[in-house]
Parts: structure tokens; C-alpha cells; sequence
């Protein structure tokens, strides 16, 4: 168990391209952070310049305190799970597990107290003796787990460890990644595409794009106030609606012929970008939208539109509304649920 | 392809047979030939049969050896074919799974002007260096020694290659979970890379065995003394006595047996090699 802290971290490859474009953090010790992005947007060489498999270009990285810049992997007490598991497809199941304990000189025991511990922790105690080729994908991705938690280090790296499983099995994988986290109680960062999995298991996430650290906060607070346009885009399913617009002379914006006021004062002028979720739409007198398209969930409706002035607008609602296409429908915002972004810079600019 | 056509299968069956008997037809004759006596083999028509003198033939060559040209048993000389093909073979696997463990994981300078170098001399066979290599070790005085048959063989573009191909195939999160694991360079190799070439090196023991099994123009010239002669010397020699007719029965019973280590080595590895040429565990 370990603070991690990231000052001013970068990386480039040959000079000319700079894949992470300094970051600060501070993980606090037991913290569960979420690196989350698209791809291609530095998140997993970020995790791999703390495990020292990439070289760290500029700035520095201390785990426990201690500056870690030069050291190798083996000497930063780390454990990382892998996306493909990298399992030693030689070795059983046992040997596995037992591998950077016996490398660390640990006694036959010892090894043999942990290893059993741990498989008993993740419930894989009927396949000591299997070879990984033998093994799901899920009885994998436990192996793969209990060979980071043997070693007990002070943090786990989790490479996208669940994009190789199927989409029930992801579920069931993250419950239990959380639950071990919080009973173990070790430093972990975890890099993920995936925004359901970051909202859910982080503590806080990193919103990642193009090597810049868009946004750290509570998943919620990543949600409910995004730092940039980026961030209100990835984050969310389906995706916030986007409307341009500009701010009147008076402070205020129209929409539709609806007025909004901006909760901050915005310079008279400005252009801006007002964003609202799909969820914070109901059926109400507001605007009227011509449905062209309806997603029957179950659970909910999506109902895609346009405005009268022909923008696009997503609509979530209750399973048992079904407007019919073609139809025009009233729809109303929640109050305060408007997002309103720089549209050049694409920084937050408050609330409406 | 499951296809149910009784004449196709007929005809396939015929031309394998075809086959089967063009290239076991020699080996038959070989094998009938070494179990008569002297004359009846230089007598018309060849015997197509064994013949009764299996036993004699073979204890002759064994502990005597054909006496009028060679006269060392062929006991001798398959001993030093073994010596020769196992040393080749064995140490082709060490040097060239080594070399290629450089080329793969290792950044240095020159790296690929390396690979490419050693891809090159795939297209040289020994013959074309055999002068200058002859110079260089009969300079070192190592004719007429068993390091003077094996080291110039011993290095294998094909082996690097191979091993080169197979490591490449090795995901990079192996490499990267030994280290976390705490595994330098060389236990990484030893404990995870070797285990996992097993069967690669399984298909490369055999192609190299019978590779050095079959050197024939190289122990020709760096061995003058009998005692160094191999198995497959022993068979060319004899077959050219220059003063008096060849007993082909002594001969062919040398051939058989010359053919026999590389006919076990493939019967007793077929498995592993089939499996190293085709399948990669990961």
C-alpha cells in the first residue's frame, strides 16, 4: 500500500511527438484510479511508465515517497495484470502464481501459504495444477490477478484487463476486481476505454485525450460537471447533445425560442457550445422536437429528433413512452441540467 | 474435405502407392542386397529376396570392417558420425537460439546489419567456403580431430532464423511480466523463452541431425586418419576399391546401417517435430 505521485509527467518518442503531455497527480494510498480514454490517447503508456516499462521522458514519478524514475520494474514493488493475461503457458496455474516469489528467494512455505491464500481468495483452487491453455478466459483473467496479489505489492497496474472477456463475464470481472480492491485495500490504477467500467469502479478518473489529463475527479463529478467538451462527449451513453449557440446582449442565450440563463456571467458575444444529456430531456412545453428515429431499450426510449431549426437532439425516456416517428414532441430541460462550453477552447464555462 | 467419390479415392491411393514404391524400392534392394553372400550379388538376375547370410554380413562390417579398403569396423566410424551429427546439432541449437535471443530482445547497435548478416550466409552452402575453411583449421591443427569435423559446421542461419521467427511470435507481455516479476535477461530466457521453444528446438534437432549425419564432402577432407572416418565416408570408399570387385552384400549392409540413426531420430521425434513446424503454443 502506496502514495503514487506523477509531477509534470511526459513522453516522447524521438522529440517530435509527444504522447503524454505532463500530467500531476496524487493518488492517495488505497485510492482505485480510472485512466479513461479513447484510444490512442496515451492512457496505457502512462500506466506503463509507472511499471517502468517505458522510459519516462520528463518529470517524475514517486511511489511510496520514493522517486522511481531509474528504477527497473522488479525493483518498484509493483504487480501489473495484463491484457492478454501473459501467462506463462509452460507453467501450471501453481507455478504461475509462484514465479516472482521464488525469483524474490521466498521459501517453498511461504510461497506455498501465499499462493494457496490467494487461490482461495479468487476461488481458483481446483486448477493449481492446470496449464493456462486449459483454462476460460475468466479462470485467466483470475490467474492473472492472483499472480499480481501473491506478490502483495504496493500498487496493482491493470492494463484493460477485461476487453478479452465476453460482456457478461466483464461484469461479473469488475464487481469482483472492486470488491478485492476494497478488501485488500492496494494502491491500484487501471486503464480502460471503457466509461462503464470507470464509473463504476473508480475513485476518481482521469479523463484522457491526446496525452493531456482532460479532466481528475469523482466519477460523478465527471459527469455531472465536465471540465471540457472531450469530457462531456465520452463520457455518457448515448453521448450529451450539442447545440451551438451564442450569448445576447443581455447576458442570456436563446434557444429555440426559449431563453436560458447561464448561471456565470458570460461575456455578450461569446460563442458558445450548450451541451444537455439525453437522461436530463423529459416531456414537457419547451421545445418541440420531429421524431425521425425511436430505440425501444426496454428499460428506456431513445428517441432521436430535430429542433425547429433542424438540429439533432437524443431524448431518454421512461421505457413506457413511445412516441411514434414523425410525430412532434414537447420536450422540456431539468432545471440547472445545462452545460455550457468555450466553443473554441472547449473549457467549461458553467451551468444553465 | 469430406467428399464420398470411390474412384477418386482408388486413384489416390494408387498413385501414393506409386509413389511409396518408387522411393522403397532402392532401400528393399539395399536391405536384400546386405543379406547374400559376395557372389551371388555379382551373379545375374539380382535377388529380389533376403537371402540367409543376414547375420554374417553384418557381424563382419560390425567388428571387422571391409578390410581391403578401409579396414576399421563400421562400429567405429558410426561412433564418429554419432560424435560428428550430435555435436553439430546440438551446438547449431545452443549458438543459434542464443544469437537469435540477442536479435529479438536486445536493442544494440548494428542489430538488424546483424540479422541481415547471418540471413545472408543462409544462401552459402559449405561448399562454396570449404577452401578457406579447410586453411583456417588445418592452420589451427584441428584436422584429424573431432572439433575439426564439428565447429565449422556449427554455426546455422536456418536455426537463427527459426528461433528469430518463433521469438517474435512470443507476446511482449511475457517479456514485460517477467520483469515485473522480477526476472533479469537471463532467467527470463532460461525459465520462460526455453521451455516455451521446446518444440522448435524438437523440429531443429532433427533437421540438423540428419544435416550433420549426412556431411559428407567436409569429414572427406579434414580427416586423413581412419580412426575419424564416419559412417557415410565409409560407404563412398568402399564402393570404389579400385583393385578388385566390390562386395556389394559387405557394402550395403554398410549403407544399411549408415541410414539407420537417421531413420530412429525422425521415427522417435516425428511428433515434436511435426508439432514445432506447425504449431506455436502461446
Amino acid at each position: 500500500m502506496a502514495t503514487v505521485s506523477m509531477r509534470g509527467v511526459r513522453k516522447s518518442y524521438g522529440g517530435a511527438l509527444e504522447v503524454i503531455q505532463g500530467i500531476d497527480m496524487e493518488i492517495t494510498d488505497g485510492e482505485f484510479i480510472v485512466i479513461v480514454g479513447p484510444s490512442g490517447c496515451g492512457k496505457s503508456t502512462l500506466l506503463r511508465m509507472v511499471a517502468g516499462l517505458e522510459k519516462i521522458t520528463g518529470g517524475e514519478i514517486a511511489i511510496d515517497g520514493r522517486v522511481v524514475n531509474e528504477l527497473e520494474p522488479k525493483d518498484r514493488d509493483i504487480a501489473m495484470v495484463f491484457q492478454n493475461y501473459a501467462l506463462y503457458p509452460h507453467m501450471s496455474v501453481y507455478d504461475n502464481m509462484a514465479y516472482g516469489l521464488k525469483i524474490r528467494g521466498f521459501t517453498k512455505s511461504d510461497i506455498e501459504k501465499r499462493v494457496r491464500h490467494a487461490a482461495r481468495t479468487l476461488e481458483i483452487e481446483p486448477f493449481l495444477e492446470r496449464k493456462p491453455r486449459q483454462l476460460s478466459g475468466g479462470q485467466r483473467q483470475r490467474v492473472a490477478m492472483g499472480r499480481a496479489i501473491v506478490r502483495e505489492p504496493k500498487a496493482f497496474l491493470f492494463d484493460e484487463p477485461l476487453s478479452n472477456l465476453d460482456a457478461k463475464l466483464r461484469v461479473q470481472m469488475r464487481v469482483e476486481i472492486k470488491k478485492l480492491q476494497r478488501q485488500l485495500g492496494v494502491t491500484s490504477i487501471y486503464v480502460t476505454h471503457d466509461q462503464v467500467e470507470a464509473m463504476t469502479m473508480g475513485d476518481r478518473l482521469i479523463v484522457m485525450n491526446k496525452g493531456v489529463a482532460e479532466q481528475i475527479g469523482s466519477p460523478i463529478d465527471v459527469y455531472a460537471r465536465p471540465a471540457s467538451l472531450f469530457v462531456a462527449a465520452f463520457i455518457g451513453s448515448p453521448s450529451m447533445n450539442f447545440l451551438e449557440a451564442r450569448i445576447g446582449s443581455d447576458g442570456s442565450l436563446t434557444l429555440d425560442g426559449a431563453s436560458l440563463r447561464p448561471k456565470t456571467r458570460i461575456d455578450p458575444g461569446r460563442a458558445v457550445t450548450i451541451g444537455i444529456r439525453p437522461e436530463h430531456l423529459s416531456v414537457g412545453s419547451g421545445f418541440d422536437l420531429q421524431v425521425e428515429l425511436v430505440e425501444l431499450l426496454g428499460a428506456d426510449t431513445l428517441v432521436y429528433g430535430r429542433l425547429s431549426d433542424g438540429k439533432a437532439l437524443v431524448v431518454r425516456l421512461p421505457g413506457n413512452e413511445v412516441p411514434r416517428i414523425g410525430d412532434r414532441l414537447p420536450v422540456k430541460a431539468n432545471e440547472g441540467a445545462w452545460h455550457l462550453f468555450d466553443s473554441e477552447t472547449g473549457k467549461r464555462l458553467g451551468a444553465a | 474435405m469430406v467428399e464420398n467419390r470411390p474412384w477418386l479415392t482408388v486413384f489416390s491411393h494408387i498413385v501414393l502407392l506409386i509413389g511409396v514404391v518408387i522411393i522403397a524400392f532402392p532401400v528393399w534392394m539395399t536391405f536384400v542386397a546386405s543379406t547374400h553372400d559376395a557372389q551371388t550379388m555379382l551373379r545375374s538376375p539380382v535377388p529380389l529376396l533376403p537371402g540367409p547370410h543376414f547375420f554374417k554380413n553384418y557381424r563382419e562390417v560390425l567388428t571387422e570392417g571391409y578390410a581391403r579398403t578401409s579396414g576399421i569396423p563400421v562400429t567405429i566410424a558410426l561412433f564418429n558420425s554419432m560424435v560428428m551429427a550430435l555435436g553439430i546439432c546440438i551446438g547449431k541449437i545452443i549458438i543459434s537460439i542464443i544469437a537469435a535471443f540477442a536479435i529479438v530482445y536486445f536493442r544494440f547497435p548494428f542489430r538488424m546489419a546483424a540479422f541481415w548478416a547471418i540471413f545472408v550466409t543462409l544462401m552459402l552452402p559449405v561448399e562454396v567456403r570449404i577452401v578457406p575453411t579447410y586453411g583456417v583449421v588445418a592452420g589451427l591443427g584441428m584436422v584429424d580431430s573431432y572439433s575439426g569435423l564439428i565447429i565449422p559446421l556449427i554455426a546455422s542461419a536456418t536455426a537463427t532464423f527459426l528461433f528469430r521467427q518463433f521469438f517474435l511470435s512470443v507476446p511482449d507481455e511475457l517479456a514485460e511480466a517477467s520483469r515485473v516479476d522480477g526476472a533479469g535477461p537471463i532467467r527470463f530466457f532460461l525459465d520462460i523463452l526455453l521451455p516455451m521453444s521446446r518444440t522448435t528446438i524438437a523440429a531443429l534437432f532433427v533437421i540438423q541431425f540428419i544435416y550433420g549425419w549426412n556431411q559428407y564432402l567436409w569429414p572427406l577432407l579434414v580427416t586423413n586418419k581412419e580412426s575419424f572416418y564416419t559412417a557415410v565416408m565409409l560407404v563412398a570408399r568402399q564402393a570404389t576399391a579400385v583393385d578388385a570387385t566390390p562386395s556389394w552384400n559387405l557394402i550395403m549392409a554398410t549403407a544399411m546401417l549408415a541410414m539407420l540413426p537417421p531413420v530412429l531420430v525422425v521415427i522417435f521425434m516425428q511428433r515434436q517435430f511435426v508439432r514445432g513446424l506447425v504449431e506455436t503454443e502461446k
